[in-house]
């Protein structure tokens, strides 16, 4: 019964689908807002990325709430996760000297790595929330490999997560009152286009957030981990 | 063979979307109706990225001074999507502590024995 | 080119219909981690280098290995 009601609503949507596909033939033009990004962006915001330049410079307050949508579910997932009274005892073996070791050993080029990913966001592929998603992996590498030798810190992941949100909000704030267009007005030089030191504020804002978004899934593979 | 070519990246993405809402409709399996909708998602996120495509382009990055401006891939559906997929994330894992406190409440996972959840 | 694609879309397909039949939930798992991943090298294939680094460390790594605690603290087999 459930899957003919289901069939019934897939084949009203699939005819649907047919006749608004007709409309958008595939890689032929793209919308006039991407002319604009395209051709004007690299002497707008001196970031060779232009997907960069979109993500903070363009579009920067929406970044800001997809921020704020992370953090609102960490914030629920703990929630969520306090209410549960009885944990059981799970008994665990320990891992071997090699596994744990190589893990140890793994550990911080994995971190620089990701490091290395939100430092370059204006330049190459990669940004923050690549960046934040490796310094995550490298934490859940830890939590598989030596399970219940170490935990993450708490105080310092909330320390670094407030500093990330922090600077993300009083750069954007600072940008609102020195221009005069948007939140995250680009205020600082824009330097030598297609080094390191350019695109004025786009690689500080790159680097909050690749804090921001490594402590709170750090925080969450914790919570998911130890808590439940 | 042109028309596959047209549409076979936008058949792929609509696939992938037929099949996260038929077991998110169907199966009833809490962890199984999750399965769905990260399915759902990736299906979502391939044809946001294929409407944005243009033949013959590249990716829209300036890494060396040889590259034209016309002939780059549409830069703001890829911007949308970055973000998305980590909202993703979050999004699962609270649906996922959800299914764990679920199970340690009513003792079981299926939602039609959870008076509440029934449809 | 045309070969690759239709051959990586098929088992893309395949590979979620499978996570719809297994009753094992983590075969059904590992089944979508595989459509996440053959997804990031449809990313790259569609000039999109950022998205395809994000969907390989977050939709293959980081949402299976979610996926396997959650299971791990509830029920393995669905009924």
């Amino acid at each position: 019964m459930r899957k003919c009601i289901g069939i019934i609503l897939l084949i009203i949507i699939a005819w649907g689908i047919l006749t608004s596909l007709q409309t958008m033939p595939f890689g032929v033009s793209r919308a006039k807002v991407a002319n604009h990004y395209i051709n004007n962006g690299k002497d707008e915001t001196g970031a060779a990325n232009i997907v960069t330049s979109v993500v903070i410079n363009y579009r920067a307050f929406d970044t800001l709430g997809e921020v704020t949508v992370l953090f609102l579910s960490a914030i629920g997932l703990g929630a969520v996760l306090a209410t549960i009274k009885t944990r059981e005892k799970r008994d665990t073996e320990k891992a071997s000297l090699i596994l744990s070791t190589g893990c140890r050993f793994l550990f911080p080029p994995i971190i620089l790595f990701g490091a290395y990913i939100f430092i370059h966001g204006h330049l190459t592929p990669g940004g923050g929330f690549q960046g934040g998603a490796i310094i995550a992996s490298a934490f859940l590498l830890m939590y598989l490999g030596c399970h219940g030798e170490k935990r993450l810190n708490d105080r310092c992941s909330t320390f670094s997560e407030s500093l990330g949100g922090l600077a993300f909000v009083i750069i954007g704030l600072i940008g609102l009152a020195v221009g005069t267009h948007y939140f995250l007005n680009n205020f600082m030089p824009l330097g030598k286009f297609n080094t390191l030191l350019s695109a004025g504020v786009i690689p500080i804002i790159y680097i909050a957030i690749g804090f921001k978004v490594g402590a709170e899934l750090s925080k969450i593979i914790d919570l998911l981990m130890e808590e439940s | 063979m042109n028309i596959l070519y047209d549409y076979i990246y936008y058949a792929g993405a609509f696939g992938l979307i037929f099949i996260g809402i038929f077991t998110m409709m169907v199966k009833r399996n809490y962890i199984k109706v999750i399965i769905g909708l990260s399915i759902l998602e990736t299906g979502v996120n391939l044809f946001l990225i294929s409407v944005g495509y243009i033949s013959n382009g590249t990716a829209p990055i300036f890494s060396n001074p040889g590259i034209e401006a016309k002939n780059m891939v549409d830069p703001v559906p890829q911007a949308l999507v970055l973000t998305a997929i980590v909202i993703g994330l979050a999004v699962l894992s609270l649906a996922l502590s959800m299914a764990i406190r679920l199970y340690k409440h009513f003792g079981t996972l299926d939602l039609q024995q959870i008076k509440e959840q029934r449809w | 080119m045309i070969v690759i694609v239709t051959f990586l879309i098929v088992a893309m397909l395949a590979a979620a219909v499978s996570a719809y039949f297994f009753r094992d939930l983590l075969n059904a798992v590992i089944a979508s981690c595989m459509v996440s991943l053959i997804a990031a090298v449809m990313f790259i294939l569609l000039h999109a280098p950022d998205v395809a680094m994000a969907e390989a460390s977050i939709g293959a790594a980081l949402v299976t290995t979610v996926f396997v605690i959650a299971i791990r603290r509830t029920t393995r087999y669905e009924k």
